[in-house]
């Protein structure tokens, strides 16, 4: 890897990705000259390798131009600890913590030193990834306190939302402090969705791996399942055909407009505009019932599978899902028109739940939000992948980072969605749809990283023998997020939240793991 | 404004015929007496708990709500309060760190109650089955009248299970 001057070593698969190990000293070094060359960093985790000789390590993922670089640190079995990187990468703090409840790899000098996934499942000096932990274990439920940031003065006082939500939403906390109806601070606890995800896979064949991996976040499945499929195909050498990856950009693309639609909808909802609502969710359930008629699951589930697709695409359907799709991009333009016509909507949206670019930067916003923040990546543009390559994706982007950017922002991402599908179905390759698993003797390597609807979804897998694994971290892009809209609601009034909170709709069962 | 009400006249009515109850999701013997029965089923107030899902349930419910299935002209409509509720409507294998919450949630709703479980996590634990961090099934925390089993299952498999759990059992009949 060049451009850190670092030794590394090919990953294989099709993304261009590279693997380095460093000592804990040289870690800050590293993460000062990659931030330096405004690398991202995509995830952080560790893994127990006990069981293969060694001690306890870290890992970090890092968005280079030269592609994705996997930098593992072997830690010590004693008290495994390594120097924080938490004040040059904001969002490490949060994964750092994770990393120190489910493996006991300390951070050491990080500013918050707090529990984040434990809660009271199991207690302090526990640690259930740890190899020697059974995934049957059962702790008795331990202390679930935790420290929340005090905000004081006069006329502040506290609101506490959740776990269990107003609406049909995923379990968090919120804790705001606010004054009169200005939001001061809000502070976030998550983790409540945590079921043991890292720990289940390690149970589990390369094969078994994608049902579970397709259900870590399940309105990104098939973002999940891609990464998933894309990692294994790397770790056992081998390739999906051609027309399989044109079918999983189709599948790609239409969880992408799917998701856009169902949120475009929960938008006008959100500012007394229920109008939105039912137009954007009848359009969105056409597309579920086509994608079942189609392709067999309203959500595509399971349909990528390692080695390619499980289930093809005659020409009859291709052809009706060009002709609805069709129908479809004339219904939005329409709805398109309606809200931005809409005065009342526009002022709710415009200059509501800003993340101006520098903000995004400094803390890394990613995904269609951090476009709407002036972040411009896109990994179907950036390491443009098949069938992405010849399609040359169109990147939508806005600069302020208000709602009013973000549902600007998905507007344009569903009009190029659908043109990226006729694009794939005119130039559908014949051919199989997938090939078989070779029998893998492990210490295999491989990444899949995917541009999913709400931003770059990861896995990072490491096989031992019979096709089993051991370790594999998935990491959503909601790790990122959730942070900024922290600041994000910062200034908005209470009755804002929602309306903010929707245009990012971030993953907590994607986060929670 | 022209536009949007031209949007609305020419959408139409697109709301589709209401499932019927099916008796086999019951897991429990009906719990409640035909006449408290008979005003539920005109007025039924749900809060749904996700006990830790993957989310894909809770896009199925969402859809429930849509014009297609239009669950409030049911009666049925979902409720910000446990203690304005009817029925629960439970998702995911329950996770250890909702499992606190979730029992709360349940002691909150007035009697008398039902609670339904959604999908294959919430009858069986599904995938991610019971282990340090998950109870697994619904019903190993807090009793279930009706589960669903899907994955996701879909808004008419959801709407069949809180109108069987409204509909008096067999037995009763």
């Amino acid at each position: 890897m060049n451009e850190l001057s670092l030794q590394s070593t090919p990953i294989a698969g099709a993304l261009p990705a590279f693997h380095a190990s460093i000592g804990p000293s040289e870690l800050r070094a590293t993460c000062e000259k990659a931030r330096a060359l405004k690398a991202r960093l995509v995830a952080l985790w560790g893994s127990d390798e006990t069981a293969r000789g060694g001690a306890y390590a870290l890992h970090l993922a890092l968005a280079l131009r030269a592609g994705l670089l996997w930098l593992s640190v072997p830690l010590a079995r004693e008290a495994p600890g390594y120097p924080s990187i938490a004040d040059l990468y904001p969002c490490a703090s949060r994964m750092q913590r994770a990393a120190y409840d489910l493996l006991g790899i300390h951070a050491q000098d990080s500013a918050d030193q707090r529990k984040w996934l434990r809660h009271g499942a199991w207690p302090e000096g526990a640690f259930p990834l740890r190899k020697d932990v059974s995934i049957a274990s059962r702790f008795a439920q331990a202390d679930d306190g935790y420290a929340f940031v005090k905000v004081e003065g006069v006329g502040v006082h506290e609101i506490p939302v959740g776990p269990v939500h107003a609406g049909t939403i995923e379990p968090g906390h919120f804790r705001f402090s606010i004054v009169g109806e200005k939001i001061l601070r809000l502070e976030e606890r998550l983790g409540y969705a945590h079921k043991g995800i890292e720990k289940r896979f390690e149970t589990m064949t390369l094969e078994e791996g994608a049902r579970l991996a397709g259900r870590v976040s399940g309105d990104s499945t098939v973002a999940y399942a891609w990464a998933w499929a894309m990692a294994v195909e790397g770790a056992s050498g081998i390739e999906p055909p051609p027309r399989a990856a044109a079918l999983r950009g189709v599948l790609l693309e239409l969880e992408r407009i799917a998701n856009h639609l169902g949120d475009l909808g929960y938008l006008g909802n959100d500012v007394a505009l229920s109008f939105g609502f039912f137009q954007f969710w009848r359009l969105k359930e056409d597309l579920l019932r086509l994608n079942a008629a189609l392709f067999g699951h309203r959500y595509l589930m399971d349909r990528i599978v390692p080695g390619g697709v499980s289930v093809d695409l005659p020409r009859e359907a291709a052809a009706r899902l060009l002709e609805q799709l069709e129908q479809l991009e004339a219904e939005v333009a329409t709805l398109k028109s309606i809200y931005d016509e809409h005065a009342g909507a526009q002022d709710r949206f415009i200059m509501t739940g800003q993340v101006t670019p520098e903000l995004a930067e400094r803390l890394g916003l990613t995904g269609f939000a951090g476009r709407a923040s002036g972040m411009w990546h896109d990994l179907r543009v950036d390491y443009a992948l098949a069938p992405y390559a010849p399609a040359r994706p169109a990147i939508a982007t806005h600069t302020r980072g208000d709602v009013a950017a973000r549902v600007s922002v998905r507007f344009d991402e569903v009009a190029e969605s659908m043109r990226l599908i006729r694009v794939f179905l005119r130039e559908l390759p014949a051919g199989e749809i997938r090939v078989a698993l070779p029998a893998s003797h492990g210490g295999g390597r491989g990444v899949g990283w995917v541009e999913g609807w709400r931003g770059e979804v990861l896995i990072a897998l490491e096989t031992t023998q019979a096709n089993r694994i051991h370790r594999a971290h998935p990491h959503d892009p909601s790790w990122q997020n959730w942070p900024l809209l922290e600041h994000a609601v910062m200034g908005n009034i209470v009755a804002d939240f929602p309306l903010i909170n929707k245009s990012f709709n971030l993953s907590y069962s994607g986060q929670d793991l | 404004m022209y536009r949007l009400l031209r949007q609305i006249a020419k959408t139409g009515i697109i709301t589709e015929p209401a499932p019927q109850p099916d008796e086999s999701l019951r897991q429990l013997e009906q719990r409640m007496g035909e006449t408290i029965l008979k005003h539920f089923g005109r007025s039924l107030a749900i809060r749904h708990v996700d006990a830790g899902s993957c989310n894909g349930c809770e896009l199925e419910i969402h859809a429930a709500n849509s014009a297609h299935y239009n669950l409030e002209r049911l009666g049925i409509k979902f409720v910000a309060s446990p203690r304005h509720a009817d029925m629960l409507l439970v998702t995911g294998p329950v996770s250890r760190n909702m499992e606190e919450a979730l029992r709360r949630t349940y002691e909150a709703t007035p009697e008398p109650k039902l609670v339904v479980a959604i999908g294959d996590c919430g009858c069986s634990g599904g995938i991610f089955g019971e282990s340090y961090a998950s109870r697994g099934a619904v019903s190993n925390v807090i009793p279930v009248d009706v589960a669903v089993p899907g994955c996701p299952p879909d808004p008419v498999a959801i709407m069949r299970g809180i109108l069987t759990a409204v509909a008096a059992s067999a037995k009763e009949r």
